[in-house]
């Protein structure tokens, strides 16, 4: 059973065509993103901000006289085709910057080609540590898991006034694993107690027993780095058990209007950290989240906002850079400084991540609302 | 009390992955194929089962919801199965009598769970959907907490586990099947219309299938295009742990996983479940081949 996933995506092709036409009125740019298969909303959140940051710059007459070209491709939420999307982009489309992915598994993926053809990548939303390390060429707008764990231990402790916590997360999965270890090390370090600390099994879908063992451990928060899709079910089972919603906190991966949808009100007054708040009372934050209205007609998501930040950085570093060649735009890409963004003012440190504060949403009223924001630290 | 209730929960887990074990071991006991596409066929009635209790005004009308709900999920099964069975099983059969006989339409198996996941995809997006709570209360037991829904899957299982056993051992049909399973060429000699039975074989287990699909998202799960991937894992490890072929067996193997899994959650191992599944469907095979109640002169079905 397990082979049928191989049986599915191993067999693409790439042919790359010596198709070598130039045209020197363009800058293009390439993307590649989850446009289909499970992790779709990612993707499609993502290009829709990335097309409205190319709209908007071309509307203003594009960079250095010439248009933008963006080219997106689709990764089928798989990391085989992401790599295979990015050398296309670079062997057939000549793109001169990439940005890219959402997972940090794709974004690995895609980076090791890009880092390799020395062209410069940037992710929007992958936070894995791993995604920019040793590598050059590549960038991420977004913060790292790191940060994100860090701060959110600081929260609990410090803003929730909680001492005593539970931590739940995922045991196969590198970002759960990964938030639930730099959670649990920042915490202990504020002088917090962890009272119960439990793994669990990826894809599964009846989590009585654990819930069960987590409230007799009897925490005043339980922390739950995992994803939407999950914690639905983690909440209304909970429910049923008797542990109240605001009791947990989570990190950027709750985010979707499918938490709300499935358990908004079993949710009710939980807290979790994420990139951007629709409400976020930033100037620059509004503006983005005007324009996105007039053009998509709804609230941007948290990847729009990320992925027209991702955008709007490579192409302010485009518009600094003396050619547009990738070595130049690298190079400008490592002197942003102090960028005024929809997620925050973003700052590349030597590691080439993006310093940034993060914001903390609380389900209220099946709605997401700002709560506060924290500086990184 | 943790291990009372993990084993109570174990037992409930179990029953849903026995209803989807039995469509997998009756289609290997007529055919002595494994039919891939059965996890789709849950995954796609659970989508059915979630339109039609939608439709039917979901939690504001939770008695028609869920009854409506169930039986079009498991109709819409049956003819899902049988349309599998005539489109990409049937031309096959008895095409080549070489080593291949058993490859090719285990092959087509395979790509008919790949078309099926990839069309629900198309169909219906990937999108995460969440059936409406019609059952939220909660029994308690001498101090046990139990959801209702925990309880209807019980009941169901058992009234489906003891019906199934009548149908095999009492009617017409339980046994042309089993006649099928003895011997497909003898069957056929003997007046019996092999590829009807064949068809009623794969409608019924589909339509269990679908039952178990409707409970499994009421209880526990959301629906998405790759959900089938999950139960299907374990529902097709535990046919081939009370051994393949045979219907109690996998009644046995569903209630073995499902408690294991739920008790290796209270260890230090809870992440791990999956690990220690395979690793007793290992230990078992290695011991029975032919898995815990699937030796050469049981009864096949």
């Amino acid at each position: 059973m397990i082979s049928r996933r191989h049986f599915s995506s191993g067999f693409a092709i790439v042919l790359a065509t010596g198709c070598e036409k130039k045209n020197d009125q363009e800058i293009v740019v390439g993307g590649y993103f989850s446009l289909s298969g499970p992790d779709s909303t990612f993707g499609n959140d993502s290009k829709e901000g990335i097309e409205l940051a190319t709209e908007e710059v071309n509307a203003a007459g594009g960079i250095k006289g010439k248009k933008i070209r963006l080219v997106v491709e689709d990764d089928k939420s798989t990391t085989q085709e992401a790599s295979q999307k990015v050398r296309q982009l670079i062997d057939r489309d000549k793109v001169v910057a990439v940005l890219g992915e959402v997972a940090s598994s794709r974004s690995l993926a895609g980076g090791l080609v890009a880092n390799q053809a020395k062209i410069p990548m940037l992710t929007p939303s992958s936070s894995a540590i791993e995604v920019t390390q040793g590598r050059e060429w590549v960038f991420r707008t977004s913060y790292t898991d790191d940060l994100q764990g860090r701060a959110l231990a600081r929260f609990v402790k410090d803003e929730l006034k909680k001492t005593k916590v539970g931590i739940f997360y995922v045991a196969q999965d590198t970002y759960s694993s990964g938030l639930a270890k730099t959670f649990r090390e920042a915490f202990k370090k504020l002088g917090g107690e962890i009272v119960v600390d439990k793994g669990y099994q990826k894809g599964e879908t009846n989590y009585r027993t654990y819930l069960s063992e987590l409230k007799a451990a009897n925490p005043e928060a339980i922390f739950v780095p995992n994803y939407y899709g999950d914690m639905v079910l983690i909440a209304r089972q909970a429910k049923e058990i008797g542990i109240p919603g605001s009791m947990f906190v989570g990190g950027d991966g709750w985010v979707s209007s499918n938490l709300l949808e499935g358990a908004g009100a079993e949710l009710e007054g939980a807290h979790f950290t994420n990139p951007y708040a629709p409400d976020v009372p930033w100037p620059s934050s509004k503006k983005f989240n005007d324009a996105y209205k007039a053009k998509y007609k709804r609230e941007p998501p948290a990847f729009a906002a990320q992925g027209y930040d991702g955008a709007r950085v490579l192409y302010d570093a485009i518009a600094r850079a003396p050619q547009v060649t990738p070595e130049a735009i690298r190079k400008a890409l490592t002197e942003t400084k102090d960028f005024q963004g929809a997620t925050g003012t973003i700052t590349f440190d030597a590691e080439r991540n993006a310093e940034k504060a993060i914001v903390v949403v609380m389900v209220k009223d099946k709605k997401f609302t700002f709560k506060t924001q924290l500086d990184p630290r | 009390m943790n291990v009372l209730e993990a084993l109570i929960t174990g037992v409930t887990q179990g029953a849903m992955i026995a209803l989807v074990a039995l469509g997998y071991t009756m289609v290997y006991g007529v055919l002595k194929l494994i039919n891939f596409a059965h996890s789709e066929v849950f995954m796609m009635s659970a989508f059915i089962g979630l339109f039609v209790i939608t439709a039917l005004g979901g939690a504001a009308n939770p008695l028609l919801a869920g009854i409506g709900g169930t039986l079009s999920a498991m109709l819409f099964a049956s003819a899902l199965g049988i349309t599998v069975e005539r489109l990409a099983y049937r031309p096959l059969r008895g095409r080549t009598k070489s080593a291949l006989t058993r490859i090719t339409p285990l092959v087509t198996a395979l790509g008919m769970s790949v078309l099926l996941q990839n069309l629900a995809q198309l169909l219906f997006s990937a999108r995460f959907r969440p059936y409406p709570p019609l059952m939220s209360g909660t029994l308690d037991l001498g101090g046990l907490r139990m959801s209702s829904s925990r309880l209807l899957i019980l009941v169901t299982a058992v009234v489906v586990m003891v019906a199934l056993e009548i149908i095999v051992k009492r009617t017409w049909f339980g046994k042309a099947m089993r006649a099928l399973s003895a011997n497909e060429e003898a069957a056929r000699l003997m007046g019996i219309r092999t590829s009807r039975v064949i068809a009623m074989t794969f409608a019924l287990g589909s339509s269990l299938a679908a039952l178990g699909a409707v409970l499994y998202c009421l209880d526990q799960s959301q629906v998405y295009p790759t959900m089938g991937v999950v139960i299907g894992t374990r529902a097709f490890v535990a046919a081939v742990l009370g051994g393949i072929g045979s219907i109690t067996g996998a009644m046995l193997g569903g209630l073995l996983l499902g408690i294991i899994g739920e008790l290796v959650k209270l260890t230090d191992y809870s992440g791990g479940v999956d690990v220690l599944v395979f690793l007793v469907l290992i230990v078992v095979l290695l011991v029975r081949p032919a898995g815990l109640l699937g030796s050469a002169r049981a009864e096949k079905v």
